[in-house]
């Protein structure tokens, strides 16, 4: 039986924030999470914004967790090394009739603490964003919002956590848990003091498996395009469409690598696996995105995908002691993961006032970011090449990345165990041509690197082998 | 390493291995070519099927038969090459940057350039296909070189997408290698690949090819579990009620190749937005002097033989350039499109650097049948040529005598006419 004080439930953005902020106290901790690797759920599909923090109501979770995390965010890059970029956002008013509506959010904003906040009118506008549609009068500019990879920012606070002595368990999914004497009893074979749930869409299901007041998690759809970098470059800010009756808008933004991305549509799904896109979300998310690009090269687009969000029911996250020891962060939809280090704070702060722990006397905040040769000088380049010739051997093309980065994604404290887990974190196969040319290759580096046989080699989960059996196995 | 050559090749592939050749017998010593892969050749490596070579050689050869003559030329030629060496930069002064784990960072000027990196396949995000996102979806060439170079399956039950060369090949080898092929859908109402291969391919096998079809979902969490397909009308919309689902483990995309000129792009290449490759006159040469393009970089190819005797002309032509110097173009004529004609390569001709005879190739956007190929200069026909059939899969050429055109010459025009 092994014994934790806090076993946390989910590998998410929120749980691997958890992680990290239990990581720096003398605790001994534990993440199970369902699927092999580290952001397989909602924190793989999003819009990756590093959002300001205005939009939510004064005095909620929301309204005070986003603004704290947007600060941890700006801090945390550069110790943490993910892919951040603080581009700013502009909330595009294009109706002189929704005005006042914009004015109301810049208050609330003002309301939340956002700093820099300020309205622009329609020529400074057109001189921010070039290619805007004319139709755009004025708009709200956050200079503190801005894009993150949302995969290397959950994988590098879960690999800090894990380089700092939290254990993870991946393939666990948490089954049964059972009240004991000193707090809860897991799958039958984990043992807590305290347990936090962090399970995403899956999150109403534990916690009502404990609590006495229930409560409900809705599946909402995103559906986006993702453009080639060549397209990267007509929008430099996130790009938000005023809210109106006629509904919420998409956004329009370049990402943390420079590729351009619309979406997303928000359609209530029936099950919580409805991760498909489909042709009317599509269209609708072209159509809407029109608005404020009446030009998107679509003739670029080079993926379309669709996530979805965890709605909790009453409009809030979800996040306190809801039963003796047992510790939700449910609920967290958007602002989610800009919030997630403030979340992890919160509920930190939650297990040291129950255990007392002291701090741990080893943590290393700093983790290593991986090399990214797109953004080494030649000379650096030069010199790495020296020290590691995998550094100079290509293998994904399109976003020129090198084996010793795909073997380094492969060997960290957390591996990328899958062609999905290499992509998250060093890029191969994310580029125009969707791993078309690298994935073989890279199949062999993860088999070679993780001592897996070639032909088990998956996209992203244990059922997802990517070879079926040799040449004219089953020719009778 | 040097930092100086007369001629860079960029790309070890058919193109490449030509040009070279062609440089070399035409006098040019100091060549090198770069090339990505770990060997020579590029695609026709994975190209185990026959019926290359029939053009050049007269025989029928596999792909890494056909290659394997070039390389052999190559090295009998003592031309160096570069190999795992991925160029990352090219300028319009022709400063060539490459990376490899041999010889680090290099940046190499060179006198001439001959581009010749290929082309790729449209992945399935470019064609927004619903559904989800499991493993089992492949482009063909992808599968190809799962199946002959590793010896792997990619799947069991497939259905493919598209109708371009590569998908009906792979239709053919998959089921030869045992798995089920159930169908091939092509988006439009004529396939993209050569008659020989749909005969050769599909219909020697049963294997059904639905014109007019797409993908209109793809079901599956972990690995595809079904692909559903259906009808498209006039503006390729599907018609609702006219869905069939397949059960099946992979979907191959043969959605079209699409020239890579990312590098060209950076030396301020002029790309065409039809042939999506660069926009070269009689020379082969690109609108930056001394740099010159062919194979699937300069506009996609159906038969490798017609490649390697445009590159040999690049490389013959980049070779005059270094050692002789070409006049600097003085007066292009542009060759107008008319009718089904989508685009023709070379683009523009000056008369003063022309040879005798100039082979011009070009795609129709639609099936004609029984129609004709014209040619008019300054209004007078000079070719009139019935053809049995044109499909847009299969390239289409004409020879362009010097003789027509004079410095005065303002238009040439290549148009069809139907029956």
């Amino acid at each position: 039986m092994e014994k934790f004080d806090v076993l946390i439930a989910g590998g998410g953005v929120t749980g691997a924030a958890i992680a990290w902020q239990l990581a720096r106290l003398d605790l001994k901790v534990a993440l199970l999470e369902k699927e092999e690797d580290i952001s397989e759920g909602t924190t793989k599909a999003n819009s990756g914004i590093v959002h300001a923090g205005y939009d939510a109501m004064p005095g909620t979770l929301k309204a005070r967790l986003n603004v704290r995390g947007n600060e941890m965010i700006h801090e945390m890059a550069d110790v943490l090394n993910f892919d951040f970029n603080n581009t700013g956002s502009l909330v595009i008013c294009f109706d002189e009739e929704h005005r006042p509506a914009l004015e109301e959010l810049y208050q609330r904003g003002l309301s939340n603490h956002v700093p820099g906040l300020r309205i622009v009118e329609k020529e400074e506008l057109h001189e921010m964003e070039p290619e805007l549609s004319d139709q755009a009068v004025c708009a709200l500019y956050a200079p503190t919002a801005g894009v993150v990879d949302p995969f290397t920012l959950a994988i590098s606070m879960a690999e800090n956590a894990a380089d700092n002595g939290v254990e993870f368990f991946f393939n666990t999914p948490v089954e049964t848990i059972e009240k004991t004497e000193t707090g809860w009893l897991v799958n039958g074979e984990f043992e807590t003091k305290l347990f936090v749930n962090a399970a995403g869409l899956e999150a109403d299901d534990l916690h009502n498996m404990v609590c006495e007041e229930k409560i409900h998690i809705r599946p909402r759809r995103g559906e986006y395009f993702l453009f080639d970098k060549d397209a990267g470059k007509m929008a430099s800010h996130v790009l938000f469409q005023q809210p109106t009756a006629a509904g919420k808008g998409v956004l329009i933004t370049p990402t943390a690598h420079g590729n351009l991305m619309i979406g997303p549509t928000a359609d209530f799904t029936e099950t919580k696996e409805d991760i498909n896109t489909t042709a009317e979300g599509l269209a609708q998310v072209r159509e809407k995105a029109s608005m404020t690009i009446d030009h998107l090269p679509f003739n670029q687009v080079i993926t379309s995908f669709a996530g979805l969000r965890a709605v909790p029911e009453g409009g809030d996250f979800i996040i306190g002691e809801n039963a003796d020891g047992f510790i939700d962060a449910a609920g967290i939809e958007s602002p989610g993961l800009t919030s997630a280090p403030a979340i992890g704070e919160m509920v930190a702060e939650i297990i040291i006032s129950k255990l007392h722990p002291g701090p741990n006397e080893n943590y290393k905040p700093e983790r290593r970011g991986f090399v990214n040769v797109n953004d080494l000088s030649r000379e650096e380049w030069k010199v790495l090449i020296e020290q590691d010739p995998a550094y100079g051997q290509m293998v994904c093309r399109c976003e020129k990345v090198t084996e010793g980065s795909i073997k380094d994604a492969c060997s960290r404290s957390i591996p990328a165990r899958s062609l999905d887990g290499v992509k998250r974190r060093v890029r191969a196969g994310m580029g125009r041509c969707q791993s078309g040319f690298c994935s073989p290759r890279t199949m062999e580096i993860i088999s070679e690197t993780l001592n897996i046989p070639f032909d088990e080699v998956t996209k992203s989960t244990k059922g997802s082998k990517i070879i079926t059996g040799r040449n004219k196995e089953d020719i009778q | 390493m040097e930092n100086h050559k007369q001629l860079v090749i960029i790309g070890g592939g058919p193109a490449g291995l030509a040009a070279a050749a062609a440089a070399k017998k035409a006098g040019l010593d100091d060549i090198l070519i770069l090339e990505r892969d770990s060997q020579l050749g590029g695609i026709l490596n994975q190209c185990i099927h026959n019926g290359f070579g029939l053009h050049t050689f007269k025989e029928e050869l596999t792909g890494p038969e056909y290659a394997s003559r070039f390389i052999d030329q190559v090295n009998e030629l003592e031309i160096p090459y570069r190999l795992n060496s991925m160029v990352l930069d090219v300028d319009k002064d022709k400063n060539v940057t490459y990376v490899s784990s041999e010889d680090g960072l290099q940046t190499i000027n060179a006198d001439a350039i001959v581009l010749a990196m290929g082309c790729r396949e449209r992945p399935r995000g470019a064609l927004s296909i619903p559904g989800t996102r499991p493993a089992g979806i492949y482009s063909a060439g992808t599968a190809q070189k799962l199946t002959n170079i590793d010896g792997e399956m990619p799947g069991r039950e497939v259905v493919i997408l598209g109708s371009g060369d590569i998908g009906l090949i792979m239709a053919r080898r998959m089921t030869l290698e045992g798995a089920k092929v159930h169908v091939v859908a092509e988006l439009m109402p004529y396939s993209g690949g050569l008659k020989r291969n749909i005969v050769q391919c599909l219909d020697d096998y049963d294997i059904p090819l639905k014109l007019s079809h797409t993908v209109t979902n793809i079901k599956g969490r972990e690995r595809v579990e079904s692909v559903t397909i259906a009808e498209v009308d006039e503006n390729r919309k599907p018609i609702p009620g006219t869905e069939i689902e397949y059960p099946c483990d992979t979907l191959l995309l043969s959605c079209g190749l699409i020239p890579e000129n990312e590098l060209s792009k950076e030396a301020d290449v002029e790309i065409s937005r039809i042939t999506n490759g660069p926009v070269v006159n009689e020379s082969l040469e690109t609108n930056v002097p001394g740099i010159f393009a062919c194979g699937n970089v300069l506009h996609v190819h159906d038969l490798v033989d017609f490649v390697s005797q445009e590159a040999a002309k690049a490389g013959e032509v980049a070779a005059r350039y270094v050692l002789e110097g070409i006049p600097e173009s003085e007066h292009e004529i542009d060759i107008k499109t008319g009718g089904l004609v989508r685009y023709t390569v070379p683009f523009k001709v000056d008369p003063n650097r022309m040879d005798e005879n100039t082979i011009v190739r070009f795609r129709v956007g639609n099936v004609l049948k029984g129609g004709f190929v014209n040619v008019y200069v300054d209004g007078e026909r000079k070719i009139h040529k019935k053809r049995m059939i044109m499909a847009p899969g299969e390239m289409e050429d004409i020879v362009l005598r010097k003789e027509w055109i004079t410095p005065e010459t303002k238009e040439i025009l290549v148009e069809t006419e139907a029956a």
